[in-house]
């Protein structure tokens, strides 16, 4: 037989009796399941997810479950088609050993794999100090259940909310409280919400549009400590200004960690930004060098980007889930030269104090900003994001029609400030400095991270924990 | 007289059945200047593309002014009829646009405010259709334009707005004489074309005031329906003018309906020259939600869209179309393009990936997408399962006169009964 028959025939056998297992059962390993059978995988597929649920969708739980509009548990993802896996729901990995190809789980079983995809997302970062953390009254919010938790506390008529951090699920908490009428409270180390993911001039807009909804917001600081009553229930906080919260409901939004503690050991690229990968999703070992049988994708991979320099792109965003899902199934049932890239060019959607703001492009990685449509005062308008000459990014509030124009110019590296629009244009139609906070300054870490491999940059000392 | 290129071919009467081969043509020049100085779009990508361009303009007032005598035939566009109105949300830009669409969403579909308005309709288009249908019993031949696929959306768009469904005669007449005025091609110089002018200006301005009256009936005295509402709640963008508010309601009303009459009797034609498909679609009747899709791609309802313009010079597909001219889109060949849609003029009803431009895209994506998708669903549905061995009799059925909202006049079908 020829090389390239007996390979054909391996990637045949493989797909009719490969052993594939999947780590994470949320939108990414759902999709990648999908993904698998419908690519003709008729294997073994084995689901494993730490949380009991079947897979569900979060973007509603910061929004219409808090409102009240939908119950936390009627948000199971769409099915669209059968994947005919073996559900390991309700446990978690703990290892994971390349050497005999297997994963560990907690309750000591040992799952054997062929090709692994691991979509383990991310977490919420609690709030640092566990005693406090502890409080009656103190949330965070990524799971169905906290879903349910706050909400429930919501419902319950707090007299006021403190919301800590202003990144895009504090804001839209924030949101929801004024909706309900409820006070609330948010502090943000950095100058301003969404300052992150969006920079300071987009972020003195969403700024203005909170203490227009009644939130009284309080930039530039931070919470010292979180106090409670007798009966354990959380009280009052002190920030960094001397000054004092009383509220009887906290949420901590402080960005999210990474689930890759189980990867301790296993000699993958793991680490704060998640498993590095190619751009076909394959996995790097410690080394730097790709994986054939360990493949990424969701929240948790973080892969270079064509677009951007090449840079390591760690995308936290509903359709980079989806699509990166799909690219590495199809590649881990091919081989070369069918192998596919996952070439997304990232988007994010919010919906806050009526507005709904959309992304396309990583606007972290602009030093400039240009209004391209629309009016700033009537929050409804178009901004582009510059990076030396060519547009990078494009951000809408209430104009989210518009973005395909800016992708399709992000797509062609088009030149920085785009073309003015024929009608409909801003005020002030000049680039200014988009204020994006320097690297170090605390905020919250925005939801597409430039992780970096500038060799002029330091890089990032790597420490396997555990060790 | 130069040869006429294939964009003024595909707009002539006799091809009105089957303008495809020379869309086929015309996509060989993605962007194509035409005599008259309109740039003809005829590719998806490139529709795509302008669709989303902030420098394309839809506003009629931003058309620059025509040549008053053409210098060849089919350079006049008979857009006056229209131009008398204030402009409706497909003839203006934002922040105008956005603004009124806004405001008219309140009152339609768009949640908070009326969310279930259009679902709650469905039990009405089911009764409406089952009614059709049994009117059929007994009959050897129908046509169904006439007595199916007309009825219906009329019927639907008088309540969803509030127009007393007794002045449809009125309506009707009026409606029909402007849309059969209205030509871009060849034959727009013709005597007999000119002569339908005086008409249609006619008819616009009576269509006008009738909305005009009833608005002002609504103002006095609220009632049921959009207008109704639209009169008394602007929410927070304001009421609109009167004048804004009369151009939508025409809009509303004559565009609610006369692209779901096309759509349902093209649907059915369809259907019927694809017995495979029909069969298909018998067995398999949840098959009728991505068949309706397809069937908006195969025979587009708007065919092309004529009051766009560039407001600043535009590079696009090797050509720069100069500030100021007009642009067409054309839909319906966009939604052929073998570029975008594997073997684009075979019908499948599972086409994958099928995001055609029957809708368009962009901010005029059309506003009553909702309810048409309701009632075409219903409709050709229900036809196809209850109609009892349906033959075409005349194919091709003869057309309407109009190129953008392209369909069959009459499409008569022998037919062996109707089932339960």
């Amino acid at each position: 037989m020829t090389l390239s028959a007996t390979l054909a025939e391996l990637v045949r056998d493989f797909r009719a009796n490969g052993r594939i297992v999947i780590v994470g059962a949320s939108l990414a390993g759902l999709r990648g399941a999908e993904a698998l059978r419908e690519e003709g995988f008729t294997g073994s597929l084995t689901i494993i997810g730490d949380e009991p649920y079947e897979p569900y969708d979060r973007p509603p739980l910061s929004k219409q479950v808090l409102k009240g509009w939908v119950p936390a548990d009627h948000t199971a993802l769409p099915r669209f088609r059968e994947v005919e896996a073996q559900w390991r729901l309700g446990v978690a990995a703990i290892g994971l050993d390349r050497a005999t190809k297997q994963v560990r789980l907690a309750d000591g079983e040992q799952v054997p794999y062929d090709r692994l995809l691991i979509a383990t997302g991310t977490r919420a970062r609690q709030w640092p100090d566990p005693a406090e953390a502890a409080l009656e009254g103190v949330f965070s919010l990524r799971s169905r259940d906290d879903a349910a938790r706050l909400q429930q506390a919501l419902a319950a008529r707090p007299s006021r909310v403190l919301v800590i951090g202003g990144g895009f699920i504090g804001s839209e908490v924030a949101s929801v409280c004024r909706e309900l009428d409820i006070p609330v409270t948010l502090t943000e180390r950095g100058s301003a919400p969404l300052v992150g993911a969006l920079g300071g001039v987009i972020g003195e807009i969403a700024a203005q549009m909170q203490r227009d909804h009644g939130v009284d917001l309080r930039c530039g600081v931070s919470v010292a400590s979180l106090e409670g009553d007798a009966a354990g229930h959380v009280r009052r906080a002190r920030l960094s200004d001397g000054t004092t919260v009383e509220a009887d409901v906290v949420l901590a939004a402080l960005g999210s960690i990474r689930n890759v503690e189980w990867l301790q050991g296993s000699g993958l690229a793991a680490g704060f930004w998640g498993v590095g990968c190619d751009a076909g999703g394959r996995a790097f070992d410690i080394n730097g060098v790709v994986t054939d049988s360990v493949y990424v994708a969701g929240d948790v991979a973080r892969a270079p980007h064509v677009l951007y320099e090449y840079q390591f792109l760690a995308m936290e965003h509903w359709d980079n889930a989806v699509f990166g899902a799909e690219v590495a199934a199809h590649n881990m049932v091919n081989l070369e030269p069918h192998y596919r890239p996952h070439l997304l060019l990232p988007g994010f959607w919010s919906g806050q104090f009526g507005v709904n703001i959309k992304s396309v492009g990583v606007p972290p990685f602009a030093d400039e900003i240009v209004f391209t449509q629309g009016s700033v005062k009537d929050r409804c308008f178009a901004a582009a994001y510059g990076r030396r000459g060519r547009i990078v990014a494009a951000v809408t509030f209430d104009h989210g029609k518009w973005l395909e124009y800016y992708a399709h110019l992000i797509e062609e590296s088009a030149a920085f400030p785009p073309p003015p629009p024929g009608w409909d244009r801003p005020d002030v139609m000049k680039p200014v400095p988009a204020e994006f906070p320097a690297p170090g300054v605390p905020t919250a870490i925005p939801d597409v991270v430039l992780t970096g491999h500038d060799p002029n940059e330091r890089r990032a000392e790597f420490r396997p924990r555990g060790h | 007289m130069a040869e006429e290129t294939p964009w003024q071919q595909a707009l002539r009467y006799a091809n009105r059945a089957d303008p495809y081969p020379f869309y086929a043509e015309l996509r060989k020049t993605p962007v194509a200047r035409q005599p008259d100085g309109t740039y003809v779009v005829s590719t998806y990508r490139e529709i795509v593309t302008l669709l989303h361009d902030p420098r394309v303009s839809s506003d009629v007032r931003k058309l620059p002014a025509r040549a008053p005598a053409p210098a060849e035939p089919g350079a006049e566009p008979i857009t006056e009829a229209v131009i008398e109105l204030e402009p409706n949300i497909i003839t203006c830009d934002p922040p105008e646009h956005d603004h009124d669409r806004r405001t008219m969403t309140r009152h339609f579909f768009g949640p908070p405010h009326a969310p279930h308005q259009i679902s709650d309709l469905e039990p009405d288009i089911r009764r409406i259709v089952a009614g059709l249908l049994d009117g059929m019993r007994g009959k050897t031949r129908i046509d169904v334009v006439d007595e199916f696929a007309y009825p219906l959306p009329v019927t639907l768009i008088c309540k969803v707005l509030g127009v007393p469904l007794e002045d449809e005669p009125r309506f009707h007449a009026w409606i029909e004489t402007a849309l059969d005025a209205l030509d871009f091609g060849p034959e727009a110089a013709s005597e007999e074309m000119r002569s339908r002018l005086a008409g249609a200006r006619r008819s616009v301005k009576e269509l006008a005031q009738f909305m005009s009256g009833l608005l002002g009936q609504y103002a006095e005295r609220p009632g049921p329906g959009m207008l109704s509402a639209m009169v008394h709640d602007g929410g927070p963008d304001g009421r609109m003018s009167e004048g804004v508010l009369v151009s939508n309601a025409v809009l509303l009303l004559f565009a609610g309906h006369e692209t779901t009459v096309n759509l349902i009797a093209h649907s059915v034609l369809t259907l019927l020259r694809h017995p495979e498909a029909l069969e298909e679609l018998r067995r398999r009747p949840d098959l009728i939600v991505p068949a309706v899709e397809e069937l908006l791609r195969f025979e587009s309802s708007v065919q092309f869209w004529h009051t766009r313009s560039a407001v600043e010079d535009i590079d696009i597909a090797g050509t720069t179309i100069p500030a100021g001219a007009p642009i067409f889109l054309v839909y319906g060949s966009g939604n052929r393009d073998p570029e975008r849609f594997t073997d684009p003029d075979r019908l499948d009803l599972e086409r994958p990936d099928n995001e055609h431009l029957g809708f368009s895209q962009g901010i005029h994506f059309c506003f009553g997408a909702p309810l048409a998708r309701l009632e075409v669903q219903a409709a050709v549905g229900e036809f196809v399962r209850r109609v009892e061995n349906p033959r075409l009799v005349v194919d091709p059925p003869p057309y309407r006169h109009n190129q953008i909202f392209r369909g069959p006049r009459h499409v008569l079908v022998d037919i062996d009964g109707i089932r339960d």
